[in-house]
């Protein structure tokens, strides 16, 4: 079966995020960036079917001026089978109406059986990608899916709602899952492996077109929320707050 | 007129509803419930904050299923793009929101937190960058659960019920299997007066040591945010937030957790949060009584001491 697992770069909100001059977009110029979570879990659910039935797994992403060539060589040094980078007018925000236009131009024409990617990443203003690449594709759906058993022609999969409960569905191929959780924490590769790769992986381009498509709203500010503003924040040494923050938990009757 | 996408599960409406209810009510111009399902005629009358119900019933929506009820969705609201569609930021949501953008056309905004005249508010790079957005005409907003108190959409009333015709759903490729129900832990969180919950920040499974010693000590539970389940490190039952357990104990130790909103939606009603992280800018400062950016491995251990 062909998988393709569609991925992409978020900020790291480890780093501080610093505004644009117009106070609408993220000052991107000395942004770090890496891939979103749940694309990472999304990878490792396709080589997980791969590992244990056999599978052509193809990583595809928009080439966003950053570093997803490291990406895509990651994915490949893991055991991706195929890595794609889609070219076009993708730098700086993409929205996610544009991405799944794209990516929906280029996935279209590669077979597959299962396309899956993250359920979320932190800067969908306009809606997660799954949903929107599966009407795009016109194929079905299921997001927020932790677990996925595959057959020939279709999958059963898992749907997590709030409270812990759990949807069960089966869906036809060709579908787009996005994916929530992999079955298995995703995979360490080392850099000397990435490094491998580097050499023996060939990231295919692809020109895309993901124009006409958009959000179709118009940031106009983006801000800090005033972060702090709840919390009253406990100053000195890790000694003192730690006595500080015994006094508050005695005064509650515990 | 606003649009509301009625979420239920097990014969229960979802509590999103109801905030989702209040808020399109408070915006005036009347608000339209969006009911799908088969044989739920009866949860109409819970809906008494909308003017009207829109009932649109099939057995292939007897149990909710992400590809007929987007197709039924869309099919209720065509020719509606003028409107403001409320859904939840939810797994639910998720499947209907994106599903009624692409098939009607209209603009989506997600991770909502607020709606005024002429802006929408989302929370985006998990809480650290509020966003507003312009709008003008019809749009779906997709509204993180927690943003509006659900109270406000829990009124008595008599909205009228107006049946619309499904759409053929007979080619849907998703079918629903069964439910299952959560997997009772050996400890059940919700019922914990103090709980020590932990997150990214304890960096390993071996470090959770020091945050179970100062849980025994404190006679809590240990919960935790989302990615300490999925590394496995504690069970599901100990999850707190969107898709874990919403908690209220009276203290809450937040320990190594950004606060990212779906974990904040868990347990923001907690009586006594106090957070514990290097990173100032966290979000969960936000929502914490008290905070320190002091190390935690240096202030739990000092904790458990002085207990």
């Amino acid at each position: 079966m062909n998988i393709v697992v569609a991925i992409k770069q978020v900020p790291d909100l480890v780093e501080e995020l610093e505004l644009n001059d117009s106070g609408t977009d993220l000052d991107r110029e000395w942004l770090k960036f890496k891939v979103n979570e749940f694309d990472d879990h999304a990878l490792e659910a396709a080589l997980l079917i791969k590992d244990a039935h056999g599978a052509n797994v193809t990583v595809i992403a928009l080439d966003n001026g950053l570093d997803i060539d490291k990406a895509l060589y990651a994915a490949a040094a893991k055991g991706a089978d195929r890595v794609i980078k889609v070219t076009g007018d993708f730098e700086g925000y993409v929205s996610t109406h544009k991405a799944a236009k794209a990516l929906a131009g280029v996935i279209g024409t590669l077979g597959a059986d299962l396309v899956m990617t993250g359920v979320q990443a932190v800067d969908d203003r306009d809606g997660q990608l799954a949903v929107l690449l599966a009407h795009q594709l016109g194929v079905p759906h299921v997001t927020v899916v932790t677990d996925i058993q595959v057959n020939d022609t279709s999958a059963t999969v898992h749907k997590e709602y709030g409270g812990g409960m759990i949807g069960e569905f089966t869906v036809d191929f060709p579908a787009v899952l996005g994916i929530q959780a992999a079955a298995e924490t995703p995979r360490y590769v080392p850099v000397a492996k990435v490094r491998r790769a580097m050499k023996s992986t060939n990231i295919e381009e692809i020109g895309g077109d993901g124009s006409g498509a958009s959000a179709g709203t118009e940031v106009t500010k983006m801000y800090k929320p005033e972060t702090g503003q709840g919390a009253e924040m406990l100053s000195g040494s890790a000694e003192d707050v730690a006595a500080k923050i015994v006094e508050i938990i005695r005064s509650k009757g515990i | 007129m606003i649009y509301v996408i009625v979420e239920h599960i097990n014969g229960k409406i979802e509590d999103i509803t109801y905030e989702m209810l209040g808020k399109a009510k408070s915006m005036g111009g009347g608000v339209t419930a969006v009911l799908l399902g088969s044989g739920v005629e009866g949860l109409a009358s819970q809906l008494g904050a909308a003017d009207n119900v829109l009932l649109c019933q099939s057995p292939e929506l007897t149990e909710f299923n992400p590809q007929a009820n987007c197709k039924a969705a869309a099919s209720v609201l065509a020719g509606k793009n003028d409107s403001i569609i409320l859904v939840g930021n939810t797994s639910m949501g998720m499947e209907i929101g994106p599903g009624l953008s692409a098939v009607l056309g209209m603009p989506l905004i997600s991770y909502v937190t607020d709606i005024s005249d002429g802006s929408v508010t989302s929370s985006l790079y998990g809480g650290k960058m509020s966003v507003q957005s312009a709008v003008d005409g019809g749009y779906i907003a997709s509204v993180m659960a927690g943003s509006f108190p659900a109270e406000s959409g829990m009124l008595e009333g008599s909205p009228n019920v107006e049946s619309v015709e499904a759409p053929d759903l007979s080619d849907v490729k998703v079918h629903f299997v069964k439910l299952i129900e959560p997997e009772g832990g050996d400890v059940d969180i919700t019922q914990k007066e103090v709980l020590v919950s932990v997150g990214r920040g304890i960096q390993n499974e071996d470090n959770l040591e020091i945050v179970q010693e100062l849980a025994d000590k404190l006679n809590a539970a240990l919960s935790c945010s989302r990615p300490i389940v999925d590394n496995k490190w504690l069970a599901k039952s100990r999850q707190v937030g969107k898709s874990g357990l919403k908690v209220k104990p009276k203290v809450y130790l937040a320990v190594g957790i950004s606060g990212a909103p779906e974990h904040i939606e868990g347990m923001k009603d907690a009586e006594c949060i106090i957070a514990i992280n290097t990173d100032e800018n966290a979000p969960i400062f936000d929502y914490a009584h008290y905070g320190t950016t002091e190390d935690l491995f240096d202030v739990v251990p000092a904790i458990s001491e002085k207990l």
